[in-house]
């Protein structure tokens, strides 16, 4: 069998019956087919419109610098050249921050990083762009320039105040610790790597308008600082995104500038304008997953129980605030991940730099917030010569007192102590530790390890507005439905799952929805896909504007059945696109004839829904609140390999079990847990992103930066979706994925550090940099052998 | 002047005007608007704009090769038939590697997914997927970002092999792709294909300074990256003899136009130590491109072919019209990017010869990323061992050590005449650091590059112990095997 049929839309069904449900049943990627014939359209493979110029970025060569000229009158002479725009040429503001006002589109007296934009070319093609491009003339008084952390915090330069979250006396609580921990830990950047990268097509048309094809999480925003930088009214800007090639947070806000590149060339040249990044362009010009630095005070008991904790984090904004309040919030709001402690003071500010602006990237600051907590374990299990497996089972949320989060949310249906009991068994944890203490007893070069680790995720946006959804069904009268709604897709399965959502309600086969290209004129004033929150979010709100349409249909359908006695009208079932009476199914009609004698009784066959989230707050000057409708849970178990020789390592076998509620489409499930560890994975051992002593990105193309290949997957990669969990109020029992099951990678982290400590004598402290390449667990191997080598090394 | 021909997805095409540096990318997105075919890097490292090209293997046999459509300049695929995502379909039905990933779910954003299928696509069509590993191999030139690959190895798994009868087999079974020499122009740059050496020497005779070209995977860079337009490229491909691949008085003779994919197919059996380094070079789609004298004549410090060879004991075989010198392949390397080749002259061979008795000969290379990274530390050993257990002779040779690759001197020196044990090797050990200053960079610092370079010898020093030329050990396997 080499070939299948191309249409699978021949499933009409005929048999009526709530097996038709495309709910909770495993499905292929809406798009899957598509994408393997490249018949999938993305911003770059549409068509180009006539006359299309190319937007091509002068950006500066100064991470931080005055500018004392701009001069682009050789440039504009260059035949093929259209026109050359700097920042006076921008009719309404020189402005896309999207939180703080702080990042003009192009700059006029000053650069903040290597890389921000000072003039605009459009031309006829990339060639001539890049020729107009290097006349250009900017001429720049360097300034000294801030490139890290530590030279940020030395300077005093921060983008926020400090956000606290306190609770009791840490301070008295540490004193009195029996077992004291302290230290220093750092989490790296991390390049989203995106396939695609940022890409903005833009077509002006009449009365000031734009139309706009951008690859963004995020077309509201997009829509208005694209008016903001037009100076017209948002009602004059359309933006529409076929499909991402990858966002993971990369395209939530830094889509906007080159979108507003685009408009604007488009605008001043009349010509549809072209942006579009190449990939060293892309990675050098836009922010990363934050770097995080973190001082903790850590008092436990002797059996490993948290008792006090001081941490103290400053993550790397880069050069304005782009989302980097939130990030760190979220940081904050995760440092205790699944666990309890009485006493505890939590401190978090932005340090200001002169890097590209970090940005949004799956976990949004729970990843580097979590790793500090398991630092913090992994070196008492080390230093009390624990499994750092019962060190976590010692301190989860457990009943009240001990449930309520340093924000003073409660832990509510705490399923970790469930998952760990039937991950430790599934997984065989205790064999195989067991069997690898053993294996490292034999074996000289090399050591394996194994970790494990859970994870408890806030689901909703911190900032609770922003929790709010829309959606816009259309029924044609021979029985198709168009799905618009306000999300996104970027690979995530979103559209898949929103498809099965509206073919369940409506009771028609999923073949027969179309879900439509996000647009701004369909569905107004949209949050961000981001945050896990699409399926969430834009979920109830199909639900409910395809319950308006049904509830307009039932009458109709009860007529067409002759069922409209009491009772009976509410009892019709639509399901596999036929309309019945449970009790008679031999009866039925179908969707379409419905739909069709609706039309003719003039009932209306579209309808909005709309959605927001009940019941979250926070105070964040109080440090109090509920930010979270709930919380995802999830457990990994992670064996490894390490070289003591070359310091590379393999994963050899990963276990995960994750909580999902009820899985909406468990196939798009399992692909979003296995695809988020290994992205984890990746941030935690072979993805580093390095800068030279100018602020010049250096790891600005994959020949210097590794993300995970398939040889990195793991060997025996097991993944199971939690079973019988459905989760209250939410859409069909169903939770949010996309990003809790990233911090599972950490459990490498712990596989590793137990694999290098078995190169020294037994209690060896691990010192492993993060992320944790083969030259940093070679340096930890190499400590941990100097422990066993000094004369007085406890063994 | 000549015509760019070849075939696109079976139709022919004929294009003139065009730049030769026109990568085959940008070609299919921008002129003829096959935009199934993506650009994620334009360097080769991400695999997106992965097509297939019909070409020969080893043994002469017709077969389909995924390529790197970013680094292939239009030239260099004369008269071959090339394939794209959108050949894939046919008859309005979906190909059995299309199902199998979406039935996998191997695709979440699909942006990676057409060159994903293309490297399937090879998968499909190989004789040789026998051994598990020989996925990952297939498959180690395409990042995906979304899935985490266990659903695309899944979807490699059930395609493997399977040869359908589809267009491309019926393309396999009537073609016989040989090379077309070539000789086009447009605008300032030229670009030829000598179909003889007599042609070779002539075009040399009148362009001393050319610049010779293969698969590109180094020198298209130059193009995609930083724009160069070079005027005048001489591509090698069609010159039969020195299209080599053979066993030659014990040892090899290596042609300088063989493909290391072919290379690694005949290292397999024929010498380990060979295979061992090109199991972990590049990707795929870069061996298929990626030949031998190319990888020798950029003569980069981290070149993973050089270290190996000069281990083995290798010779240059150069040639020009006046006829053959050959030279050691350590006298080869003359500076950062220099070689021995005087004007008018090309690599030919590389002469490997038969390996001495009591020889344990090895491979190293050492990256960040196991797969498709550039060496922070490579390294080619051979020792030479008497039947009293002395060290007689010992060939060390470290890629990213120096500004050439380069043998360990003093090292090697210290275990000569030393009984081959793992005190000798301690103590030899120490010499390193006076034979090289490596340079810290992103790949590793130079405290990482040093010890790395020491624990490479140490470990090759237990690695030999029982099995002088260790094969590779199947599945997942750590650079250095030793327990």
């Amino acid at each position: 069998m080499s070939t299948l049929p191309s249409s699978p839309d021949t499933a009409h069904a005929q048999q009526p019956g709530p097996s038709h449900s495309p709910l909770h049943a495993p499905a292929p990627h809406e798009s899957g087919l598509k994408h393997t014939s490249g018949e999938a359209l993305y911003v770059d493979d549409l068509p180009s419109p006539p006359g299309m110029l190319v937007g091509h970025l002068v950006t500066s060569t100064h991470a931080h610098a005055r500018i004392l000229r701009r001069d682009a009158s050789r440039a504009r002479e260059l035949p093929g050249v259209h026109a050359v725009l700097l920042a006076e040429d921008i009719p309404g503001d020189n402005q896309v921050g999207p939180v703080v006002h702080d990042e003009p589109l192009m700059a006029v007296d000053e650069v903040l990083f290597l890389g921000q934009t000072v003039a605009l070319v459009l031309a006829e093609n990339a060639a001539v762009a890049r020729r107009a491009a290097a006349l250009v003339e900017v001429e720049y008084e360097p300034l000294p320039a801030l490139l890290s952390i530590k030279a940020a915090v030395d300077a005093g330069s921060f983008l926020t105040t400090p956000h606290v979250i306190g609770r009791g006396d840490p301070d008295a609580a540490l004193a009195a610790a029996p077992v004291r921990i302290s230290g220093e830990c750092m989490t790296g950047a991390q390049d989203h790597f995106y396939l695609e990268t940022q890409a903005s097509l833009a077509v002006s048309g009449e009365d000031d308008t734009v139309h706009l094809w951008s690859s963004t999480q995020h077309p509201s925003e997009v829509q208005a600082i694209v008016a903001g930088v037009l100076g017209v009214g948002r009602h004059h800007v359309v933006v529409e995104v076929p499909r991402m090639g990858g966002g993971f947070g990369g395209k939530e806000t830094q889509a906007a500038p080159f979108a507003a590149l685009a408009a604007l060339g488009a605008r001043a040249t009349g010509r549809p304008v072209k942006v579009w990044l190449n990939r060293d362009q892309d990675m050098a010009f836009t922010g990363k997953r934050h770097p995080f630095w973190g001082h903790y005070e850590a008092g436990l008991d002797s059996e490993g129980r948290l008792l006090a904790l001081n941490v103290e984090l400053v993550s790397d904004g880069g050069w304005s605030t782009d989302l980097s309040h939130a990030i760190l919030d979220r940081a904050l709001f995760h440092l205790d991940n699944a666990y309890f402690v009485p006493a505890l003071r939590f401190t978090g500010r932005v340090a200001r730099t002169n890097l590209p602006s970090n940005t949004a990237f799956r976990g949004f600051g729970g990843p580097q917030g979590m790793f500090v907590m398991e630092e913090v374990l992994n070196r008492a299990a080390e230093l009390l010569g624990l499994d750092p497996a019962v060190v976590r089972e010692r301190n989860y949320y457990r009943e009240a007192p001990a449930q309520l989060t340093p924000y003073g949310q409660a832990v509510e249906g705490n399923r970790l102590p469930r998952i760990h009991a039937e991950l430790m068994a599934s997984s065989d944890y205790a064999r195989r530790r067991a069997e690898i203490e053993a294996f490292n007893k034999g074996s000289r070069w090399t050591k394996r390890g194994i970790g494990f680790q859970p994870v408890k995720f806030g689901i909703s946006f911190t900032t609770s507005f922003l929790n709010q959804a829309g959606a816009l069904v259309v029924v044609y009268t021979d029985g198709s439905v168009q799905l618009n709604h306000g999300g996104t897709e970027m690979g995530q399965g979103l559209h898949t799952k929103m498809r099965a959502v509206c073919a369940h309600e409506l009771g028609v086969p999923p073949e027969r929805v179309r879900v439509m290209n996000t647009a701004t004129d369909k569905v107004p004033n949209t949050s961000a896909t981001a945050a896990s929150s699409g399926s969430d979010l834009n979920g109830m709100a199909v639900k409910q504007a395809c319950e308006v349409i049904r509830e307009r249909l039932r009458p109709v359908a009860a007529r067409l059945l002759q069922a409209e006695r009491g009772g009976e009208v509410d009892a019709l079932a639509f399901t596999g696109g036929r309309v019945f009476l449970p009790a008679r199914p031999e009866r039925s009609v179908s969707f379409a004839e419905v739909v069709h004698a609706a039309y003719l009784a003039q009932v209306s066959l579209s309808s909005t829904g709309y959605y927001r989230t009940p019941d979250i707050s926070y105070d964040r000057v109080a440090g109090r609140g509920k930010p979270f409708h709930y919380y995802a849970f999830g457990a990994a178990v992670v064996e490894v390999e390490v070289s003591g020789l070359t310091g590379e390592h393999r994963v050899r076998r990963v276990d995960i079990l994750h909580d999902v509620g009820t899985s909406l489409v468990p196939s798009i499930d399992r692909g979003q847990v296995e695809g988020a560890f290994i992205q984890g994975v990746g941030w935690l051992t072979c993805e580093e992103v390095l800068f030279d002593a100018k602020g010049r990105l250096v790891t600005h193309s994959p020949d210097t930066y590794k993300i995970p290949a398939v040889g990195d997957a793991p060997e025996d990669f097991r993944v199971a979706l939690l079973e019988r969990a459905p989760q209250d109020s939410t859409i069909h029992g169903s939770k949010a994925v996309g990003e809790p099951p990233f911090m599972l990678a950490i459990g490498a982290v712990t596989a590793l550090r137990h694999a290098v400590a078995a190169f020294g004598p037994s209690r060896t402290p691990v010192e492993l940099a993060s992320p944790a390449t083969p030259e940093a667990i070679l340096r930890a191997v190499e400590v941990a052998r100097a422990a066993g080598a000094l004369p007085d090394g406890k063994d | 002047m000549e015509r760019l021909r070849f075939f696109l997805n079976d139709k022919p095409v004929e294009e003139t005007g065009l730049s030769p540096t026109t990568t085959l990318l940008r070609y299919l997105r921008d002129r003829v608007h096959l935009t199934g075919t993506k650009e994620g890097c334009a360097e080769g490292d991400c695999g997106a704009c992965t097509v297939a090209v019909l070409e020969h293997d080893s043994q002469g046999a017709p077969a389909l090769r995924a390529v790197n459509s970013c680094l292939v300049l239009l030239p260099m695929v004369q008269g071959k038939r090339v394939y794209t995502v959108e050949a894939l379909k046919e008859g309005g039905k979906y190909h059995v590697v299309q199902e199998m990933l979406a039935r996998e779910l191997g695709s979440q954003c699909g942006y990676c997914t057409p060159g994903i299928a293309m490297a399937m696509l090879e998968a499909c069509h190989r004789r040789d997927m026998d051994e598990p590993w020989k996925l990952d191999a297939q498959m180690c030139g395409n990042l995906c970002r979304c899935t985490g690959y266990r659903p695309i190895r899944e979807a490699a798994n059930q395609v493997a092999g399977l040869r359908p009868q589809d267009r491309f087999a019926r393309a396999l079974a009537e073609a016989r792709p040989e090379p077309m020499a070539l000789a086009y122009e447009a605008g300032a740059q030229r670009f030829f294909t000598p179909g003889s050496m007599d042609a070779l020497w002539d075009v040399l005779d009148k362009h001393p300074d050319a610049r010779f070209v293969m698969g590109g995977t180094d020198l298209s860079l130059e193009v995609t990256k930083r724009y160069a337009e070079p005027p005048l490229l001489v591509s090698l491909e069609a010159l039969p003899e020195l299209h080599v691949l053979e066993p030659r008085g014990g040892g090899h003779r290596l042609g300088a136009t063989v493909w290391l994919t072919d290379l690694e197919d005949y290292a397999r059996v024929a010498c380990p130590p060979l295979e061992r380094m090109l199991r972990y070079f590049g990707s795929r789609q870069i061996k298929n491109r990626a030949t031998v004298g190319g990888n020798l004549c950029t003569a980069s410090p981290i070149g993973d072919m050089a270290p190996v060879l000069l281990s083995l004991g290798a010779e240059a075989v150069l040639r020009s019209r006046a006829g053959e010198r050959r030279v050691p392949l350590e006298d080869f390397f003359q500076g950062y990017r220099r070689t021995a080749l005087g004007r008018g002259e090309v690599l030919a061979y590389v002469d490997v010869p038969a390996q001495p008795e009591g020889a344990r000969a090895l491979a190293y290379k050492v990256s960040k990323r196991r797969e498709l990274d550039i060496s922070a530390v490579s390294a080619g050993f051979r020792v030479v061992v008497d039947g009293e257990g002395k060290v007689t002779e010992a060939r060390l040779a470290y890629g990213g050590m120096a500004a050439t690759p380069a043998r360990a001197r003093r090292t090697e020196a210290a275990l000569v005449g030393q009984p081959w044990t793992e005190a000798t090797v301690e103590a030899a050990l120490a010499r390193l650091d006076e034979d090289f200053k490596p340079l810290s960079d992103h790949r590793g610092s130079a405290w990482y590059r040093a010890q790395v370079a020491k624990n490479l010898l140490r470990g090759f020093f237990h690695e030999t112990l029982s099995t002088p030329v260790p094969r590779l050990a199947e599945g997942h396997s750590a650079t250095v095997q030793v327990r």
